[in-house]
């Protein structure tokens, strides 16, 4: 490959041109196609805010080497909703008011949608354990798993 | 800087014979944080600028169960979330013990058994179940295939006896008959690395007691002596099953697994506090794997 490829992001192809091959998705995302929803803290893996969907898996985009994504489907927050209509777990994060400083919010929307998509009625533990790679320093973590239980019930109820 | 992605095992090889310096790349957990904090030069200072990717290669993403042989080879590039699942986790329960605690949903996703292989880091989590069950792994490079008991493969901090050009194919666990589990110590439950780690794996028809430790010495140590001790201290032939052991008798086989490992001081922890962590889970493993007097 050389150093020009193209990522699949939401739906629409991008191309990144000029890039040392060697950067992260999280990195090719933000400075090169703008997207900025996907957050840089730790780029080690440890934070979850730069979490994204890699071919429908949950995945730390800081740790992804952006080349090697190629002809894969990469959804980051950006491609879960459109702007002003926010998704069912967006707007439960807004109302149960789990969203504080708001840097943590973006990875922990995807993980949300990643955990409810695989599991309709995850316990209390389950929620704990399936977001415990985003780290959150404001809310304490209450909110977001009542933002989550909310979404559960909501879905059972419309299905 | 070139990044390759086969899509099958010859070609991994092929392109491995062409550019024999090439960076490998399993589930990237432990590469880009390298390459994020600019420890791992890729086409710098004269290194090979060319990284092989192995997430497409399907002999690699797969496993196998063979009855006969009463073992799971498991792919280089099976990932620790896939492990920590069914079928897995019943064939392999204290692998999938210790997948369950390896990062966050999103590095098991990720990371993957060749990876903590290829890394070789003494807090590495499936390394002392691999230690402990007897496993081997499977190299293939420009002279052919070769195996190594892993206790062979892993040399040193973060050393291996993988040579140049060579890839880890796969890795082939036996199915043993008892308990097994997995302990770790760590700062909290969550996204940490071992200050401390055992495995105690059982196989009863053998009358075989396998402990090993992790993080508490520049591999992982397989405790030979304690394993004796255990073995002799088991009460084999009782009607009960499981067998059982006695609280002393653990506790004495623990001891002796302390007093085999090789702990250091460092940022994360201390070697006296590490070596009683492996005196405390050492014993825990022992009476879960033979619980007489404590129940399970």
């Amino acid at each position: 490959m050389s150093e020009q490829y193209v990522l699949h992001v939401n739906g629409n192809d991008h191309g990144v041109r000029d890039a040392w091959l060697g950067e992260s998705l999280l990195y090719v995302l933000r400075e090169r196609l703008g997207l900025t929803a996907a957050k840089g803290a730790c780029e080690q893996g440890e934070c979850g805010s730069c979490s994204v969907q890699v071919d429908g898996v949950l995945v730390c985009s800081c740790l992804v080497m952006a080349a090697s994504a190629v002809d894969q489907a990469i959804t980051t927050v950006e491609g879960l909703a459109a702007p002003g209509s926010p998704s069912d777990v967006q707007q439960a994060f807004v109302d149960t008011g789990a969203v504080q400083c708001g840097f943590c919010t973006p990875g922990l929307i995807i993980a949300a949608h990643d955990l409810l998509d695989r599991d309709t009625d995850p316990s209390e533990l389950t929620i704990r354990e399936e977001l415990s790679g985003n780290v959150c320093r404001c809310t304490g973590y209450g909110r977001i798993i009542e933002a989550v239980q909310r979404v559960a019930v909501a879905r059972r109820e419309l299905s | 800087m070139t990044v390759e992605m086969p899509t099958s095992l010859a070609d991994v090889v092929t392109a491995l014979a062409e550019r024999p310096g090439a960076t490998l790349l399993a589930g990237g957990t432990d590469l880009m944080v390298e390459v994020n904090e600019g420890h791992r030069s890729i086409g710098q200072f004269g290194s090979s600028d060319h990284v092989i990717g192995l997430t497409r290669v399907p002999e690699l993403t797969s496993f196998t169960v063979d009855r006969s042989t009463g073992t799971v080879t498991l792919g280089s590039g099976v990932r620790w979330c896939e492990i920590e699942r069914e079928p897995l986790r019943s064939l392999l329960p204290a692998l999938a013990q210790a997948a369950r605690t390896v990062g966050s949903p999103q590095i098991r996703n990720a990371g993957t058994v060749g990876g903590n292989l290829a890394t070789c880091s003494p807090a590495g989590d499936g390394l002392p179940v691999l230690a402990a069950t007897g496993a081997v792994v499977h190299l293939l490079g420009p002279d052919g295939a070769r195996d190594l008991a892993v206790t062979d493969f892993m040399t040193g901090v973060k050393r291996t006896a993988k040579a140049p050009g060579e890839l880890i194919t796969a890795v082939t666990v036996p199915l043993l008959t008892g308990w097994q589990g997995y302990s770790k110590v760590g700062v909290r439950n969550a996204m940490v690395i071992a200050t401390a780690s055992a495995c105690v794996a059982t196989d009863v028809p053998s009358r075989s007691v396998r402990i090993a430790l992790g993080s508490v010495g520049p591999t992982i140590i397989r405790c030979t002596e304690a394993e004796g001790a255990a073995e002799r201290a088991v009460d084999w032939d009782t009607r009960a099953d499981p067998p059982s052991i006695t609280i002393d008798g653990a506790r004495h086989c623990a001891r002796m697994a302390a007093a085999a490992s090789r702990p250091i001081d460092d940022h994360r922890s201390t070697a006296d506090y590490r070596r009683r962590a492996v005196a405390v889970m050492v014993e825990r493993l022992l009476l879960r794997a033979f619980p007489g007097e404590v129940p399970r």
